[in-house]
């Protein structure tokens, strides 16, 4: 009975283009259990916000989802007709973007654009959608919220809309909020109030939270569980605990050396050498492989297994096997 | 809003003046006038004609009678026919405006219509069509274009009578005169459409599960509106008073046709009333274009 909210299968994703298939979303699989908030990371290009667009089937052509399920309690919602699919999203799943300076229509009112979504999911006449709107925007922190209702995207902050966009996205209380780099385009001071805002609401609406970023630093102690992709793939997932402290891809690894910290007088930082793959002709094995410090032979010819390091730590990284290998090699010595 | 209407409507008059001025002294600085063409009079006679009409005095004195007279609401009478100018330019403008009006609403609407769909239907048969067409529509002379619809579907086919004062059938004058606009009114639509479509907030409208005709109806025609608008303004303005070529190949008798004659017969007040109509036509156009603007995108401030 302890079905998960959302259970992705497998997932399979390309957009056709002149020169070949790009296969930004390779096969993942992943759960998303009530309440429950995941971070999805990885840098710019892995595939992450494919990941999200998929799930919310929003995707531009000539991307298309290839194979795979998307189940929401239960239901395969890659099957759903465009009218289930409409009332699926804003009311089940909600999305809140990157850019808040863009995200918004310029020639709407704040209060237009709320109402609209409130009104396209709940069957709240004119006045009371305006009264949820406002109500909505006091919940999110927004100040004088009755004037804001009736102001333009432009004459509001950045910080400001990306409140006014996570308003909107929760209006009719979605089971899952995925945020897609909800604070890269923000500056650090407005981020920190934008992730708190996130996490407070989180405990007193309960939703879900898919939280995708490529700044580790962003999810470090927001996330009960956290997935690295890398090239289309999921290379490493786990507590955000085994992630920080324990992790065993080297890509991961690599990610980490890549954050500055305080803690630590490292003078410089340790970027991770080369470039993504490119992603209409990946490689047999690895995908990391031409860029990782530790490659081995088998690493460019086959793909690793994801392997489990304990209950709540998975890794994909031949290094593992080797170190499972040597580890009872030398049990066997002894 | 008022404000701005009104120093627009200031700024206005001023370039209307601006307009006549020069119209005044460049024509009058082209060889001969109105009286000295054709068969010329007897010497006397044209003197005489030439102080009727101010013509002996200097251009400059020539001007200020004009613009009193101007101020007065009197546009003078045409020389060449000597009926009076204001009624003249009423009743040809009632044939190229009601013309014209039907070509820039058909203009208007099959530009949009066709312009949005070909901007959904990106590299699909319908887009290639539709831009194929315009593109021939906006390269092709329209008086090519006129003669060919006259030949084929008067004269071959007879599904429309040719234009005549007794039998005033529009449909091909309308056609021929709305396909430049429409093509280009298309064209512009589509890439901005284009534009729109690639946007943030469309991607917003439908991850709140905006339905697909709302997203195309409300979050993205209105934005994709204002660069149209632009170009609608002064278009309409350019319309309405006629076009030369078109009412010539239907011979339809309306303001372009007047202009161009009044220009040919160096007509002197024929050519100022004529040239200060459109201007304050196009003035007009333009203003309530900037107006539509505010209305369609508040992030435009007057002041």
């Amino acid at each position: 009975m302890n079905e998960p909210l959302l259970q992705v299968k497998n997932l399979c994703t390309s957009f056709k283009v002149d020169s070949g298939e790009v296969r930004a979303v390779n096969g993942i699989s992943f759960n998303l259990d009530k309440g429950r908030v995941l971070g999805i990371v990885g840098e710019s290009g892995s595939g992450k916000s494919v990941t999200a667009y998929s799930i919310m089937r929003i995707l531009v052509e000539p991307g298309r989802i290839t194979g795979g399920q998307i189940l929401f309690n239960g239901e395969d919602i890659v099957q759903y007709s465009k009218k289930q699919m409409r009332e699926f999203r804003g009311k089940r799943v909600s999305i809140i973007f990157q850019d808040p300076m863009t995200s918004l229509n310029p020639v709407y009112t704040i209060g237009n654009q709320l109402r609209e979504a409130i009104m396209l999911h709940t069957d709240r006449n004119r006045a009371q959608a305006d009264e949820r709107a406002l109500e909505m925007l006091k919940l999110v922190g927004v100040n004088s919220p009755e004037q804001r209702l009736k102001q333009y995207p432009f004459e509001l902050s950045g910080g400001m809309r990306q409140r006014i966009m996570i308003a909107m996205a929760l209006c009719c209380e979605p089971d899952i909020l995925i945020a897609d780099e909800p604070t890269t385009a923000l500056d650090v001071t407005i981020q920190a109030q934008i992730l708190e805002l996130m996490q407070e609401l989180q405990k007193k609406l309960g939703m879900a939270i898919i939280m995708i970023t490529h700044d580790l630093g962003v999810i470090a102690d927001m996330c009960d569980e956290i997935i690295v992709m890398y090239a289309g793939r999921i290379c490493e997932r786990g507590t955000a605990d085994e992630i920080f402290y324990n992790p065993r891809h080297e890509y991961t690894k690599g990610l980490l050396r890549s954050i500055p910290r305080l803690d630590t007088n490292h003078a410089r930082l340790i970027p991770i050498s080369g470039s993504p793959v490119d992603l209409t002709n990946m490689p047999k094995g690895c995908a990391f492989a031409s860029r990782c410090d530790n490659c081995m032979k088998i690493c460019l010819s086959e793909l690793p297994e994801e392997l489990d390091i304990n209950d709540c730590h998975k890794a994909s990284c031949w290094m593992n096997v080797k170190q499972v290998y040597e580890e009872a090699k030398g049990g066997i010595a002894k | 809003m008022l404000k701005y209407t009104i120093k627009r409507v200031l700024l206005a008059i001023v370039t209307v003046f601006i307009i006549s001025a020069v119209t005044f002294f460049a024509m009058n600085a082209i060889p001969g006038g109105p009286f000295s063409k054709e068969k010329a009079p007897d010497p006397a006679v044209q003197a005489a004609l030439e102080a009727r009409f101010n013509l002996d005095k200097p251009v400059g004195q020539q001007y200020l009678i004009y613009l009193k007279n101007l101020a007065h609401g009197d546009f003078g009478i045409s020389l060449k026919t000597g009926r009076d100018i204001s009624q003249i330019i009423r009743e040809k403008f009632s044939v190229s405006a009601k013309l014209g009006g039907m070509a820039a609403a058909c203009a208007i609407v099959l530009g949009l219509v066709l312009g949005s769909t070909a901007a959904l239907c990106r590299n699909r048969w319908p887009d290639r069509l539709i831009i194929f067409l315009t593109t021939l529509f906006v390269s092709v002379p329209s008086f090519i274009l006129a003669t060919i619809l006259l030949l084929v579907f008067a004269l071959q086919l007879k599904w429309v009578g040719v234009f005549s004062t007794e039998n005033p059938n529009y449909v091909l004058p309308v056609i021929s005169l709305m396909l430049y606009p429409m093509s280009y009114i298309t064209r512009l639509t589509k890439s901005s459409m284009l534009d729109v479509l690639g946007q943030d907030y469309i991607r917003t409208a439908r991850a709140k599960g905006v339905r697909e005709g709302f997203v195309i109806f409300k979050h993205a025609l209105r934005n994709a509106l204002i660069p149209v608008v632009t170009y609608v303004g002064p278009m309409i303005a350019g319309i309405l008073t006629g076009s030369m070529v078109i009412e010539t190949v239907f011979t339809i008798g309306g303001l372009g046709t007047e202009f161009v004659r009044s220009i040919n017969n160096q007509d002197y007040p024929m050519i100022m009333a004529t040239t200060i109509f459109l201007a304050v036509l196009m003035v007009i156009a333009t203003l309530i274009s900037d107006l539509v603007y505010k209305l369609i995108d508040p992030k435009i401030t007057f002041d």
